[in-house]
């Protein structure tokens, strides 16, 4: 009890202090508030990316792509090898036809709205059946394209971040000239971030041949994947492999999380361990703008825990303080904002939310604790052990 | 004055300054009986204070021992030493010493909160303390709306409130004008003759010096009585 009350009476002291001591202790504030600003971005970030990108993601389609290629980019189908994985066991038909999309995709260089800078833009052929092969995904303005024409339709999240794209605009890719006739909506997903033609005149205007990079397959069902992944693979004159969508997208979505992540820790590390001398510096220096006042309660006969104690309180008093503004900002400024990003698998724009959890935000206050901990420990110590004598003297 | 309240017995304190020694206690012998109200006198770095703090368990003699009411303070630690000056020492200081943020009643309350007195018996006792010294007036105000005469009585209040046998100032008067300080002078005798308690006074002011009943001078790191000039 009495020394609670110990405690107690020297952090308050403490704190009655703080008005006299501002400007060290914003520097601490300051230093934690932008660690947790950047540790939440950088996260929300990778969260809103993973996201988006596992959205999209069904188990009952299949992606067809040619073996050990990494993205759609790298790969490279036939025709006669698309028409055997229209017959393949396990793929949905509809009136005797396969429910399947041929697709090749290139990348098209756009203006964004923001900023006026070109961005790569995955400029997609589909077939007629597009639609079928993914889930949620409607036309929601206008009409589709048709076949053979230079017509195309585009994502809905690529019409609100992009330049030119407004329903009725011609836009001019190389030489070709293309009308946008329709809007699609794929609920916030990838497909969102691209733009559609038919595959066959995207074949001719970028000079591909009879060329494709993947087949998307409706499944029978669920369960029709492992079949039809057997079928292919045994195919002496197929060299694929096959995906489930969700599986793809979430490959996919890793390797740009992982690389977010991956240059955000370290940052945020960096960061956080200046923040920690941020901390340390303000806190010595309040132990010795404090050192009169230590030395008189002690002389008065309080003990060195309480002097310690309330030095680390304060400490992690501040770095909280710190966390919450810097969870703030990051809240207000960043959660469900929209931007784009260069997916690092297709090399082309993925438009994303930045997602700001509650978890993150809480790791984020947890990482401010640790740093006003450590920050606070070792000027506490120097508080706690002030020799009492001589510190009377240099008042 | 056969039982002393305070004993040194061959006090020597020895300060290390980088390679330099300083001597400044050698070998002193003291005793302070009940009741006392001594005056230290000596120049400026004669080791007046060092004594004080030895007294009052804020330092530890290089050899020797200290014995206040009976306990040896040489062979208590730290955290010991630390609740016995909660309970038996009060220190007025030159410069007082008042913590700025808190009113003159609550910083008459801090020595009570190392007792087990509630809220309502603290605030009682420092109330009687701050009336002892004439300042129930000024309860609520801060330090820097006192004068240094009334910051001093209110630092005397402190140093009394848990009620402690010996009382050490270093120079209480010292930044003080001669009206006031004899003022605080005088309330000191009246602490001394009236409440009982054993005065240590460390001064460079002969005429404070006159307020106590007997005077000691601090020369070579020795104690000597001089005959009144
Ligand atoms: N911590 C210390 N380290 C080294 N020397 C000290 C220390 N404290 C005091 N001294 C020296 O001891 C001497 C006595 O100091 P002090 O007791 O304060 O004298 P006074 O109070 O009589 O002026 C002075 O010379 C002072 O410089
Ligand atoms: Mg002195």
């Amino acid at each position: 009890m009495r020394i609670l009350n110990q405690v107690l009476a020297v952090t308050r002291l403490n704190i009655l202090n703080l008005p006299k001591r501002i400007a060290t202790s914003m520097v601490a504030i300051v230093g934690v508030a932008a660690v947790v600003l950047v540790f939440a971005a950088v996260l929300s970030m990778a969260k809103g990316f993973e996201r988006t990108m596992t959205r999209a993601g069904a188990t009952d389609t299949a992606i067809v792509i040619r073996s050990g290629s990494t993205s759609e980019l790298a790969s490279g189908l036939g025709n006669d090898q698309v028409l055997i994985v229209e017959t393949a066991p396990g793929v949905l038909r509809d009136g005797g036809e396969a429910v399947v999309s041929a697709e090749l995709y290139v990348l098209v260089d756009i203006r964004k709205k923001s900023n006026d800078s070109a961005a790569n833009v995955p400029f997609r052929g589909v077939g007629s059946r597009a639609f079928d092969v993914r889930d949620s995904t409607a036309l929601i303005e206008g009409r589709m394209f048709e076949p053979g024409k230079n017509e195309l339709i585009v994502g809905r999240a690529a019409q609100s971040e992009f330049k030119g794209l407004e329903l009725g605009a011609a836009i001019k890719f190389g030489r070709t000239e293309w009308n946008v006739v329709g809007v699609f909506a794929a609920d916030g997903g990838v497909a969102e971030s691209e733009i559609w033609t038919d595959v066959r005149v995207l074949q001719g205007a970028y000079r591909r041949g009879n060329s494709f990079q993947t087949v998307r397959v409706r499944l029978r069902d669920t369960g029709a994947i492992a079949g039809l992944k057997e079928a292919l693979r045994n195919d002496p004159r197929l060299d694929v492999d096959v995906f489930s969508e969700r599986q793809f997208y979430s490959t996919q979505a890793e390797g740009t999380s992982t690389f977010i992540r991956v240059l955000g820790y370290p940052v945020t590390i960096l960061m956080a361990i200046g923040a920690v001398f941020g901390a340390l510096n303000s806190m010595y220096s309040s132990v010795s703008a404090r050192g009169k006042e230590i030395a008189t309660l002690r002389a008065l006969g309080f003990g060195p825990l309480p002097v310690l104690i309330s030095t680390i309180f304060e400490s992690t008093l501040l770095a909280l303080a710190g966390g919450l503004l810097g969870g703030a900002i990051a809240f207000l400024a960043f959660n469900g904002l929209t931007v784009s990003t260069l997916s690092n698998a297709s090399f082309s724009q993925v438009v994303f939310d930045f997602a700001v959890t509650g978890d993150l935000l809480l790791q984020g206050l947890v990482t401010a604790l640790i740093i006003g901990l450590i920050g606070g420990l070792l000027p506490a110590i120097r508080a706690a052990r002030l020799p009492v004598a001589q510190a009377l003297r240099e008042l | 004055m056969s039982e002393a309240l305070a004993e040194l017995r061959g006090v020597s304190r020895v300060y290390q300054k980088g390679k330099e020694r300083v001597d400044v206690l050698h070998e002193l012998d003291l005793d302070i009986p009940g009741g006392d109200f001594l005056a230290i006198m000596g120049p400026s770095g004669s080791g007046k204070t060092t004594l004080l703090n030895l007294l009052g368990g804020l330092d530890r003699p290089t050899n020797g021992t200290v014995t206040v009411g009976g306990a040896e303070l040489s062979s208590m630690s730290n955290n010991q030493l630390s609740n016995w000056r909660a309970t038996h020492v009060g220190f007025v200081f030159q410069f007082y010493n008042l913590l700025p943020v808190l009113t003159a009643q609550k910083n008459v309350e801090l020595p009570l909160l190392l007792t087990n007195f509630n809220a309502r018996e603290r605030a009682e006792r420092a109330a009687i303390a701050l009336d002892i010294v004439g300042l129930s007036d000024r309860a609520r105000h801060l330090p820097r709306e006192l004068s240094g005469g009334q910051e001093q009585r209110v630092a005397i209040a402190r140093a009394i409130v848990s009620d402690p046998t010996l009382l050490l100032c270093d120079e209480p008067t010292g930044d003080l004008d001669r009206g006031t300080a004899d003022e605080i002078l005088g309330l000191l005798q009246i602490l001394n003759r009236e409440h009982g308690k054993t005065i240590v006074m460390v001064t460079h002011d002969a005429q404070a010096a006159e307020f106590a009943t007997r005077t000691l001078h601090v020369d070579k790191g020795q104690l000597e009585s001089r005959a009144a000039a």
